[in-house]
């Protein structure tokens, strides 16, 4: 019990800590270096709270595939960076005061009224009968089916959104036409029985 | 020290939640780190689904929070697609140069 309380305080301070660097750090590339280590910490959080999945698919999505591609759109755009931070100084106490004012209502209305006493729709069965991974895959692929389904054509639409948007045609690129070559004219193709020994041209001269 | 109950999570969501806001107000004119607060947002709303799905004994949350981190997912490739088209039309990401419906 004391360890599960220690690592808690440890996690989710390395968590709280790394996600206001995100946010405050001068360099965007180590701000989002700041954000994987948010989402392992809370990762970790999960895997302590019994949701084994999806902690591993935090890191696996987020730290495998969003991070990532974070990074390298900082990474390949040229941008001066200094100039985007002017105003900082100014937006701070606005930003500070509204954010604390935020946390304070959030956590006392969070807190304060405790847990309701609704009957669980799909009861979390014991972790020594069925695995965390196997009991999600009960409920999704059963009871909510088609949300899954519809899951996977919001990542289908957004891949193809993010390939129609990126997408340019290059001018000046020369590339072979395989239509072009199949329809070519058959008369501008001369096709002879070359003899041995002999060239196409009717032997060496 | 006490266990840790729900509301040990729902105050660290509630914490990470209002960083992300916080960065919002804070990194006005940067449009990639408006995106990553973004995120942090999404993120803790995850925290909160899966506390709620630990504490209530529910495994309805998890299921939530497997759709909520797909649709961040899906915007984070989204969001960055559409900043680099715009950073291609008019070489620079600052909020304030997205007055344009056309480039």
């Amino acid at each position: 019990m004391i360890v599960e309380t220690i690592a808690f305080y440890v996690f989710a301070a390395v968590a709280v800590l790394s996600a206001l660097l995100v946010v405050g750090n001068r360099n965007p590339v180590y701000s989002v270096l700041f954000l994987i280590l948010t989402f392992f910490n809370v990762a970790a959080l999960f895997v302590l709270i019994g949701a084994e999945f999806l902690a591993m698919m935090l890191v696996v999505v987020y730290v495998g595939a969003v991070a990532v591609l974070f990074l390298f759109v900082v990474m390949m755009l040229d941008i001066n960076f200094v100039e985007l931070r002017q105003g900082f100084v100014r937006y701070l106490p606005v930003g500070a005061v509204v954010g604390v004012i935020l946390a304070a209502e959030l956590i006392f209305v969070m807190t304060g009224t405790g847990l309701g006493t609704a009957a669980p729709s799909a009861p979390t069965p014991a972790i020594d009968q069925v695995t965390n991974t196997e009991a999600l895959g009960n409920i999704m692929y059963t009871q909510y089916f088609y949300l899954f389904q519809v899951a996977g054509l919001v990542l289908l639409v957004a891949m193809m959104g993010a390939i129609v948007l990126t997408h340019r045609e290059r001018i000046g690129v020369r590339r072979q036409r395989i239509g072009d070559q199949v329809l070519r004219d058959r008369s501008s193709v001369e096709l002879t029985k070359v003899k041995t020994g002999q060239g196409a041209s009717g032997g060496v001269k | 020290m006490m266990a840790i109950g729900i509301e040990h999570y729902l105050t660290l969501s509630a914490i990470l939640f209002t960083i992300g806001i916080f960065g919002i107000f804070l990194n006005r004119k940067n449009v990639i780190i408006i995106l990553m607060s973004v995120e942090l947002m999404l993120l803790s709303v995850n925290v909160n689904l899966v506390a709620f799905s630990h504490f209530l004994g529910d495994m309805v949350g998890q299921v939530f929070a497997m759709l909520v981190l797909t649709v961040a997912a899906a915007e984070a490739a989204i969001g960055l697609a559409i900043l680099v088209v715009f950073f291609r039309t008019r070489g620079s990401i600052a909020v304030e140069d997205v007055n344009m419906m056309k480039g």
